[in-house]
């Protein structure tokens, strides 16, 4: 006999023995209980084990009270409770309520951590035989994590009845990672096993992996480490695809800072540096309303945001209409003296908010639709972040149809083209001036109230965004909204590609760079104007 | 390689053609977003000549001129000054140097500097940032700046600031500054918008002054100021050159009255 | 108005010039005398606190007069101005660093604290020879110039003119406050350079070195002025403003306007690169929020307070302003000084668009034509063109 079937016998018996604690004889309920009445972890143990075995149906009750600390002992009587909130007992075994009085020596089962994760397992291998697919499917997993060898009986037992195919796939992974991690497998066991991790993919399957080519034989080992390297190849890719995710995210953000610029700078040709503190407007409108629900109606939280949008376009599209009026059309054809202007008023801006809110960061709350995230594919996506996409996508395709079939759109289009012609055309052009301010002004606001979501309250808000904001606009080229659109999402993805290979400040000092020599090569942007009309 | 070999002239009329030009433009085309400014334009103007260049709104005129001096590049074509020279290949700033001015439609200025620093300027010398900085102005130089201001009418007003001036003495200094520049080619773009009858006539008359030592070539809208130019007409009609001749000819011709004129 | 040929730095004094020259050289001598030689006791006394806040405003005067040679006369704004200020200033800095030796925390002959405290081994490469002033004065000139070439060679060459060259700027300077806020960059981070002890031997904290440095700053700002008047009253200076007024026309008439902003923006960065240099030691520190892109407008509203194209407007006004800001963030308006800053930006360019001493000049010259020709019709002035 050679020393390796020799090992191989050794670990057989091994794991019989493992095996043997529970599956080989299905102890009732009683006798397993009886063990907790030992004070002992290691009798716990064995108990729990049983009770889990026993396929009695308040197994789950009474290892669920173990787990909050709700199961009692008393020596003396030999017999387990549990005791519920209010601090009555019922006995384990039947869930009755007992009639005499309490014992004097009552106790808790005491638990230790090692404990927790056999009581866990044990708890998954009880919902591996649930009715509910939903539930075996997360009991699968619970036994995938913990990988507790005592659960395999149970889940071999699943596996063979279960008929939904993704339950399935998700325990043969479970029972995969068992197999990897118990002694006494075959290689025959494990290189399937290695299979169905490889199949698996993502950093859990890597992390089960990651230790066996150091301990197992050379085939398996040799298999671990092709497993391994595919799945870090799968995960480099999906990686991509959640920086291209992370891109639009901030793409998005880009294009909804920029998009109300797009209308001030490109299409009026005014150049606001107060832009960024009408998003920031937008913003404590926001707080201001979370605010006041808070105060009257806090049922209606989750509709905080949609009551702020309407306020913040107003607001800022109002502050906006009168900087307009009092500033701005003073400032006409001179658009240095404009952006040095906006600027002083941009300093007001923030100081005036600083005043009145304080300069510390507000609290802005995420209605309950927007916190949380889900997984898609390899990527983890969060809910904030892809209602901001789709909200910033809302505000474009709007935005885009009121200058395109509105009676306003029409006749900003035709001041911006020809001032002159539209006024002998009966347009008022000063009112018209006003409103296109306003519009921008508008949607800067809303832009605040996307923004709040996922960046500090602070009179600093717009100061942020500021430069980014002009950057995207003349890399779009000035005047085109499409051209807004592409170089927000360009310059999103960007960014989040070059930051894990650069860093966060290089990767935006980089495409700071990038756009500077950008715009020395076009200096009228991606979509340029051509023609005439530029000179005007 | 030579101009001419890039060209491809091969027949020798043509070649003789070409080389009576000052200006020879050939399959010109210019398109700005689809929409063809010029569209395959050919056109030559011999020296010493002063060529009109009429047409309607859109018809390309001042692409044609923008093209020349270099504020265009054409898509296509060639354009050939002094019969070496590629404009196409050119900027701005070189073109000029060769010897083409330019006039704008709306007068272009300096308004903060007199009537004198205007001229000065404009005055024929070493354009470099270094010798301008250590330029001293010399009498003979002084002198020409007198005696242009006397040609353009501005003598009075040599002290004044340019800004200050009126839309017709800004006209006029416009082409004093062209004058000053000594070009072989001027270019100017509707002279006689905006003026008064009178001033119109002195325009034209000022014009044909300067025809007698420099080639010019015209864009005009205003009909009446062209008969006075009388001189040879071109009208252009969506980028290329439609009929070319006398101003009778060209003011009977069916197409032109179809396209501008109207009937 | 005379065209006779006179020298050109004879004709760059006019009297406006003369009488600035004289006032800055009166303080330049006057200020020192009474901080040194009479008794603190005295009323006449000047403390070395004024005279180092004094020697800032200096700093910032002749920084306004490099924004304004290149805004004032050629139309350029740059709204990254701040840069090349902190550029100089950063050299100046790290000679001053390397003179610290052996006195710093760590007592390393070679290396600056912060390295030290990073872990560093070796001296970067940048640092190079910074431990000789005439090298590191050099590059005071040097590194803003060098930038400011190659910045403009691109940006002018592509005809990048207007708001969007102040925007290229303002991100220059934003890129290079985020390169200079990191450690790595090897310039000191976040905390930037300072613990200074000696510049050129002597003590900085030294009443008379101090003085002396204030001396200088007024010297630095005579001569700059003295430079900025040759430029802009040389036939160049008239290029320049005629670009101001017309590029186009300007191009057609043959010059190349792109050289002559290249000459001028680089002239400019390498005056506010010393400016920058003499700015650090009298602060006694430099760090990345020199590169703030707010910084940098703001030094533009001192510029269009005083007066564009008028040069010593631009001194007065970079004095005034920082005066002011003295006088609110020291006191109980503190929280008050954003809405007067940002009040300023506002009332000069809609109700005083040429400054204070562009109006002061305009209002002269309109009384004089007025006395003088009577007869003619009313001369209005332009205003300065974008």
């Amino acid at each position: 006999m050679s020393f390796g079937r020799a090992c191989l016998v050794a670990l057989l018996f091994v794991f019989a023995l493992c095996v043997g604690h529970t599956a080989a004889r299905a102890a009732t309920v009683d006798e397993a209980l009886a063990h907790f009445t030992a004070d002992d972890f290691d009798q716990t143990e064995i108990g729990i084990n049983e009770v889990a075995a026993s396929g009695n149906p308040r197994a789950e009750i009474i290892l669920r009270a173990l787990q909050n600390g709700q199961l009692m002992f008393s020596a003396a009587r030999k017999a387990v409770y549990i005791q519920d909130d209010s601090g009555k007992l019922v006995d384990a075994a039947t869930g009755q309520a007992i009639a005499d009085p309490s014992p004097d020596d009552l106790d808790n089962v005491r638990i230790n951590n090692r404990l927790r994760g056999t009581i866990d397992a044990a708890l998954g291998t009880l919902t591996l035989l649930s009715k509910n697919p939903a539930t075996r499917y997360k009991a699968a997993q619970a036994v995938f994590k913990s990988h507790e060898p005592s659960a395999l009986p149970t889940l071999e037992k699943a596996i063979a009845q279960e008929a939904d195919n993704s339950v399935k796939q998700a325990m043969e992974q479970a029972r995969a990672a068992i197999l990897l991690n118990m002694p006494g497998v075959s290689d025959a066991q494990k290189l399937a096993a290695i299979a169905v991790l490889r199949d698996r993919g993502d950093q859990d399957a890597l992390a089960l992996l990651s230790d066996l080519p150091a301990r197992e034989s050379p085939t398996v080992a040799h298999a671990a480490l092709d497993a391994i390297h595919a799945i870090q190849a799968r995960l480099a890719e999906w990686d991509a695809v959640q920086n291209a995710w992370y891109g639009v995210s901030l793409g998005s953000v880009l294009l909804l800072a920029a998009i109300g610029l797009a209308i001030t700078f490109g299409v009026m040709g005014v150049i606001n540096m107060a832009h960024g503190e009408m998003v920031m407007l937008g913003a404590y409108v926001t707080f201001a309303v979370q605010e006041a629900i808070r105060g009257y109606d806090p049922a209606l939280f989750d509709y905080s945001l949609a009551i702020a949008i309407p306020l913040a376009f107003l607001f800022s599209g109002i502050v906006g209409i009168l900087i307009e009026r009092s500033i701005i059309r003073f400032l006409y054809g001179r658009p240095l003296e404009t952006l040095l202007a906006t600027w002083g008023l941009s300093l007001v801006l923030q100081q005036a908010v600083r005043t009145i809110f304080g300069a510390d960061n507000r609290n802005v709350g995420n209605p309950s639709f927007m916190s949380g995230a889900f997984n898609l594919g390899g990527i983890t996506v969060t809910n904030n972040r892809l209602w901001i996409v789709c909200f910033a996508l809302v505000v474009f395709v709007a935005l885009i149809g009121i200058l395109r079939f509105t009676r306003l759109g029409l006749e900003m289009r035709a001041v911006t083209q020809n001032r002159a012609m539209a006024a002998s055309m009966g347009i008022r052009t000063s009112r018209i001036d006003a409103l296109t301010f306003g519009l921008g002004s508008g949607i800067a606001g809303i832009a605040g109230v996307a923004l709040s979501q996922i960046d500090n309250v602070s009179p600093n808000l717009g100061q942020g965004y500021i430069i980014d904001s002009f950057m995207v606009v003349v890399f779009g080229g000035v005047g085109n909204l499409w051209g807004t659109f592409v170089g927000s999402f360009l310059l999103g993805i960007a960014n989040k590609f070059l930051e894990p290979y650069a860093g966060a400040v290089l990767g935006k000092i980089t495409i700071l760079v990038l756009i500077i020599l950008f715009i020395q090569k076009r200096p009228r942007g991606l979509f340029a104007l051509k023609g005439r009309a530029v000179e005007a | 390689m030579k101009v001419q070999e890039r060209l491809e002239i091969k027949e020798a009329a043509a070649m003789a053609a070409f080389e009576r030009t000052l200006l020879f433009i050939e399959g010109v085309t210019v398109s700005f977003d689809g929409f063809r400014a010029l569209n395959n334009l050919s056109l030559s103007v011999e020296p010493g000549e002063m060529r009109a260049i009429i047409g309607p709104n859109g018809a390309g005129k001042t692409t044609m001129m923008d093209v020349v001096t270099g504020k265009t590049r054409p898509d296509k074509g060639a354009i050939i000054f002094d019969q070496k020279h590629d404009l196409a290949r050119l900027d701005e700033a070189e073109i000029a140097l060769l010897g083409i001015g330019r006039k704008f439609q709306k007068p272009t200025v300096f308004d903060s500097h007199t009537v004198f620093d205007n001229i000065e300027l404009a005055l024929k010398a070493d354009r470099r940032a270094r010798a301008t900085l250590f330029w001293k102005e010399s009498a003979n130089e002084s002198r020409s700046v007198e005696e242009l201001l006397k040609t353009v009418r501005l003598s009075a007003l040599r002290d004044r600031l340019a800004g200050s001036l009126s839309h017709g003495q800004k006209q006029w200094l416009e082409i004093g500054m062209l004058l000053a520049q000594d070009p072989k080619l001027l270019l100017v773009d509707e002279p006689a918008a905006g003026m008064t009858d009178a001033e119109t006539r002195q325009t034209a008359e000022l014009l044909r002054e300067i025809n007698r030592e420099h080639t010019v070539i015209v864009v005009e809208h205003d009909m009446a100021f062209v008969r006075e130019l009388g001189v040879k007409v071109t009208c252009l009609h969506e980028g290329s050159v439609l009929a070319e001749g006398s101003i009778d000819d060209v003011s009977t011709n069916e197409r032109v009255v179809e396209v501008y004129l109207g009937r | 108005m005379t065209h006779a040929a006179t020298h050109p730095l004879i004709r760059s004094l006019d009297r406006g010039a003369v009488l600035f020259v004289a006032a800055m050289a009166t303080i330049a001598v006057a200020v020192p005398v009474l901080n040194l030689a009479v008794p603190p006791t005295s009323a006449l006394h000047v403390s070395t606190y004024l005279v180092a806040l004094f020697g800032k405003y200096a700093c910032y005067a002749l920084l306004a007069l490099s924004i304004d040679l290149i805004w004032g006369y050629c139309g350029i704004l740059s709204l990254g101005h701040g840069a090349f200020f902190a550029l100089g200033g950063y050299a100046m800095g790290m000679y001053l660093m390397r003179q610290i030796g052996t006195r710093g925390v760590y007592a390393n002959p070679i290396l600056p604290d912060f390295m030290v405290f990073l872990n560093w081994h070796e001296l970067p490469f940048a640092w190079y020879g910074f431990q000789h002033f005439a090298y590191a004065a050099l590059m005071v000139v040097l590194v803003p110039g060098a930038l400011a070439f190659v910045f403009g060679w691109f940006a002018f060459r592509s005809r990048v003119t207007g708001v969007y060259l102040s925007i290229i700027t303002q991100a220059l300077t934003y890129a290079l406050m985020l390169g200079f806020f990191r450690n790595n960059f090897g310039f000191g981070g976040n905390n930037g350079l300072t613990d200074f002890k000696d510049i050129l031997g002597f003590k900085v904290e030294a009443e008379t070195t101090r003085a002396a440095l204030f001396s200088i700053s007024c010297l630095a700002v005579i001569l700059g002025f003295f430079v900025c008047r040759t430029v802009v009253s040389s036939k160049l200076g008239k290029v320049l403003i005629a670009i101001r007024d017309a590029e186009a026309r300007t191009r057609f008439l043959g010059y190349r306007v792109e050289s002559y902003k290249l000459f001028v923006f680089t002239l400019s960065a390498c005056i506010a690169g010393i400016a920058g240099a003499l700015y650090v030691p009298q602060v006694g520190i430099i760090n990345p929020s020199e590169f703030a892109p707010g910084n940098s407008i703001e030094e533009v509203i001192w510029v269009a307070i005083g007066g564009r194209g008028t040069l010593a407007g631009a001194a007065i006004g970079a004095v005034l302003v920082n005066y002011a800001k003295t006088y609110f963030t020291s006191g109980i308006l503190a929280p008050y000084w954003l809405y007067i800053l940002g009040g300023l930006f506002i009332a000069v360019t809609v109700l005083l668009p040429r400054g204070i001493v562009g109006s002061l000049l305009h209002w002269t010259a309109l009384r004089r034509d007025r006395a003088s020709a009577a007869a003619e019709e009313g001369v209005a002035e332009p205003l300065p063109a974008e």
